[in-house]
């Protein structure tokens, strides 16, 4: 039964690829053939003019729309100014000082804080969150943004994270309550969450600039919008899988609706919830550099302003300073996580809250000290040191020396790998793309996801973008193999080798959260502007959540069942190979689920070196500000990351009804 | 009546920004290149001088139309026309935007070479001597034609229509941004490897790096719009890029809230030479931005306060 069951499927899919590989190798003679222009370029009078609706929409919206007594872009420019105030008093305390009046008329009226009140604070969090070790891990994260100069810049990333982040845990904790609450709204809700994290944020960026102005207040905006869904889904899951029993307690307890949800759900989801507390501060220091073309300064600008007069090192060291502030702030809200209850301590005011006292105290102290003494107040700019010579040497040396071995390496890849991969995906006839994707998604998942592939695929077809459609599944379908292929036997070395995991994994933090432009441009030295310097870039980023979730995924693999496989005596080889792997499926392609989505959200990135893809499309039509056409185009992106979602989700739902977990 | 008014202009003279005018901040839009930040921070610093409030904002070169059209924003001081021009024309379309004239800037763009690769391709910079040499600056993608790095796409530049027309035997390949043009530009200056590519001036590279422009067949509008003209008589774009200027834009509400900066924001002129000299200060001699205006205001006190003097 299975076997014939298996053959089926095979033949299935060697029918789809077989099928496909003719059209896609003489779709040409067809055309040819037949005269039918059709074949290979989708007729322009069937395009939908999508485009211009949507900017007349949205100019409406910004010009027009009212509600009787305020317009729509007053009520935006209303929460504008209620984020900007807390945000303004943020970067007053903690780099402007507070004046009144302005230019030469100002008057200071208080400093801001010292960097050193700064760190003694961030050290104080530290100590109080786990122990000394984490203490002098976030003192020394912070240190690194002293010595290295970037304090005031660093500090104005510090304020819009600590707005961003807030806004974004506190809103996806009541939207995924209410999702948890009403069934209807769980529903309507996830596809948004799907668009929020998979259209390019420069797909929607003029609109939000229209709408809430000018400045680090659209910023924030456009990063609450990328970095809140993992936190409404988390809540979502985290309420769910709390246990019936404490549900049960509670309402034996005689909990009201309210009282159950605040006083029991969320308390015992807190150790859930705050793994999306953590995922919603590593996605807006992702944002740091988009956030900083719009306004927001800080270290993004930067990297930006370094990379555009190819001063590499001064790249990397601003790109480090947000992978340190990152690191800081990571294993600060993840202690937390784990943080116990103490017992308070006796004894008076001081000696009850020490360290409280030693903050109150190091900034009065710091306060006075800095009027005499300006060391006190900013880190000396005597003091502060450069590593950028050194990595502009280092990197003409690696130039000059292994040049024409990257070329020769290049050429390889390119002609064997790149190229036909390239001609196969360019060469399907949009007709049978649709059909071919939805043939796909039906077999894999059913007739409902199959009709929505391809209904999907329509949507950019009939927008007229089937041809940088195509280029963008090709550059991200290799970048993704390169990346698993890659990923995962590093996962699983993370997984079976503790001292080499932490490492490796480091390594992936690292890389997720350095600035994608910090390497960029070294990949663009090295390799030419060109598709294959865009797949490297593609794959360094994407590559960290294939690592993770392979490791991930042999770690829990339940004991019992290696337990059982010793017992019969497998070798660790057959130990991988037989038990642990084929158990990890899911989490593998969970994996490469994720790996799929981080490619396609590089794409824009990617159009910076020139490749010709979607990315370039949003690319384009932001710097025409034509918000029309970037959002048709962040759309397309968006579809194929669904219809990839869902092919994956249904093909890990069948491996597990498999393997019965 | 004259009276009153002469009076009027004399205490203007004197006190040339405070008589009716805003004491807002004036906001002058900062972009990523240091050129721009020294213009901008040349022009913010005299107008604090004429005693306005000012403040820079950060924000992206095109996106930043939208800023100016509400009036979030209200001084752009660098609009190239080979770049913006498009952007430009469609915010002055809504008369939000009005253009307060050239900053003196000319903007040169065109095919661009290291001077080592004179002695491998003699004839240079004549664009006829690229005829006989493509092979030279071929590489594995694009052999056996030569490799020109052409700008981001958005920037036109019509060079895929160039090279046909006037018979080039040239791929040409995008750069998505102007960082990634340079970087290539430094690792094969770095190897003296051939390249030919789309270098603008004023910018830094042309005067960190040895080279030339091509010198093309002049441009003239003619050339781009008749087939007719030029050394390809059934083809348009056989020529040089066009030269322009370098444009300052503002909000339109601020010549009616700060009279008297809009003025010397028109006023405002600066030469190729002084502002290269300025550029190569803070990008190849480390300088800060500050210093490097403060340094050429000291000197040049009569131009500057020429642009607030009534």
């Amino acid at each position: 039964m299975t076997a014939r069951l298996l053959r089926s499927g095979t033949l299935f899919w060697t029918v789809l690829f077989a099928v496909t590989w003719v059209l896609s190798s003489y779709s040409f003679q067809l055309y040819k053939a037949f005269d039918a222009r059709w074949i290979v370029r989708f007729p322009k009078k069937w395009q939908l003019p999508l485009e211009d609706r949507i900017s007349d929409f949205l100019d409406w919206l910004v010009e027009d729309a009212s509600f009787h007594f305020f317009s729509f872009r007053d009520l935006t420019r209303a929460i504008a100014a209620l984020i900007e105030a807390p945000y303004q008093v943020l970067r007053n305390v903690l780099i402007e000082g507070f004046s009144s009046g302005y230019g030469d008329t100002a008057v200071q009226i208080a400093p801001s804080l010292s960097w050193l009140a700064v760190i003694v604070t961030i050290m104080a969090v530290g100590h109080y969150a786990r122990d000394w070790f984490l203490s002098v891990l976030v003192g020394v994260c912070f240190l690194y943004l002293a010595v290295f100069g970037q304090w005031e810049s660093a500090m104005i990333t510090l304020a819009s994270v600590l707005i961003a982040v807030p806004i974004g845990v506190i809103g996806g904790l009541l939207l995924g309550i209410f999702a948890y609450r009403a069934r209807w709204f769980e529903r309507l809700i996830q596809p948004v969450l799907d668009l929020m994290q998979t259209v390019p944020v420069f797909a929607y960026l003029v609109p939000i600039l229209i709408l809430f102005g000018f400045g680090p207040v659209a910023a924030l905006v456009a990063t609450v919008i990328y970095a809140m869904p993992p936190m409404v889904r988390i809540t979502i899951v985290a309420l769910k899988t709390v246990p019936k029993e404490i549900v049960e307690a509670g309402m034996m307890a005689g909990c009201r609706k309210r009282q159950m949800m605040w006083k029991v759900l969320v308390p015992s989801a807190i150790p859930t919830l705050m793994v999306g507390v953590n995922q919603v501060i590593m996605l807006t220091l992702n944002m740091v550099i988009i956030a900083s073309m719009i306004g927001a300064g800080g270290l993004g600008f930067d990297v930006l302003a370094s990379l555009r007069r190819l001063d590499i090192g001064g790249g990397i060291e601003a790109g480090l300073g947000i992978v340190v502030m990152a690191i800081a702030l990571d294993r600060a809200s993840q202690a937390f996580a784990d943080r116990s209850a103490r017992h308070p301590l006796d004894g008076n005011l001081l000696q009850r809250h020490p360290w409280s006292g030693t903050v109150v105290l190091v900034i009065g102290a710091t306060l006075i000290l800095g009027q005499f003494v300006p060391a006190v107040q900013t880190y000396p700019d005597a003091l502060t040191i450069t590593t950028g010579p050194f990595w502009s040497d280092a990197m003409k040396w690696i130039n000059v020396n292994f040049f024409d071995t990257f070329e020769a390496i290049k050429t390889v890849i390119l002609q064997w790998l790149l190229l036909p991969v390239k001609k196969f995906f360019t060469g399907i006839p949009w007709a049978w793309g649709i059909i071919a994707t939805g043939l796909m998604a039906w077999r894999v998942g059913g007739w409902k996801i199959g009709l929505l592939a391809a209904l999907l695929m329509t949507f950019i077809a009939t927008s007229g973008l089937w041809p940088k459609a195509m280029v963008t599944i090709y550059l991200c379908g290799v970048s993704v193999l390169i990346a698993t292929l890659i990923g995962i036997p590093l996962g699983i070395w993370a997984a079976e080798s503790p001292r080499a995991g932490r490492v490796i994994l480091g390594l992936m933090d690292t890389l997720q959260t350095l600035p994608s432009f910090v390497y960029l441009i070294p990949v663009v030295m090295l390799f030419r502007v060109g598709d294959f310097s865009a797949m490297i870039a593609v794959i360094l980023y994407a590559l960290a959540p294939a690592v993770r979730y392979a490791a991930h995924g042999l770690k829990e693999v339940p004991p019992a069942l290696i337990e059982a496989g010793l017992m019969s005596g497998c070798t660790r080889r057959q130990l991988l190979m037989r038990i642990k792997l084929p158990l990890a499926t899911p989490q593998l392609y969970l994996g490469l689920n994720q790996t799929i989505m981080l490619a396609l959200s590089m794409l824009v990135i990617t159009a910076l070196v020139g490749t010709r893809d979607l990315g370039q499309e949003v690319y384009i039509a932001l710097t025409k500000a034509n918000a029309g056409q970037g959002i048709v185009a962040g759309l397309s992106v968006a579809f194929i990351a669904i219809i990839t979602d869902r092919i994956i989700n249904a093909l890990a739902a069948g491996q597990r009804d498999r393997l019965g977990i | 009546m004259k009276r009153v008014s002469l009076a009027l202009t004399a205490m203007l003279a004197v006190a040339p920004a405070l008589a009716a005018e805003s004491s807002d901040p004036i906001k002058l839009t900062l972009h990523d290149w240091s050129g721009q930040l020294i213009t901008t921070t040349l022009m913010g610093e005299v107008l604090k001088k004429a005693g306005y409030n000012v403040e820079y904002v950060q924000a992206d070169y095109i996106a930043q139309f939208a800023g100016l059209k509400t009036g979030d924003l209200h001084v752009a001081m660098e609009i190239w026309e080979t770049t913006g021009r498009e952007a430009m024309d469609a915010a002055f379309e809504t008369g939000d935007v009005v253009n307060l004239g050239e900053t003196g800037l000319q903007a040169i763009e065109e095919w661009w070479y290291p001077a080592y690769m004179k002695e491998r391709c003699p004839g240079l910079p004549n664009w006829e001597a690229l005829k006989e040499c493509a092979g030279e600056f071929s590489t594995p993608e694009t052999a056996p034609f030569g490799r020109y790095l052409g700008g981001p796409v958005t920037w036109g530049g019509f060079d895929d229509e160039r090279v046909e027309a006037l018979g080039l035997d040239f791929e040409v390949v995008h750069a998505g941004t102007d960082a990634a043009l340079f970087a290539e530009l430094e690792a094969a200056y770095q190897r003296q490897d051939p390249i030919v590519l789309w270098v603008y001036a004023p910018h830094w590279a042309p005067a960190k790096y040895d080279g030339e422009f091509v010198e093309f067949p002049p441009f003239s509008p003619e050339c781009y719009s008749d087939p007719s003209v030029g050394v390809n008589p059934d083809a348009a774009y056989d020529c040089g890029k066009p030269r322009g200027p370098i444009w300052k834009v503002s909000w339109a509400g601020l010549a009616e809230k700060w009279p008297g900066a809009a003025k010397a924001i028109e006023n405002f002129n600066l030469s190729n030479a002084d502002y290269g000299a300025m550029v190569t200060e803070v990008d190849l001699n480390g300088k800060s931005i500050d210093d490097t205006v403060a340094a050429w205001m000291e000197g040049n006190k009569d131009t500057w306060t020429g642009w607030i003097a009534k």
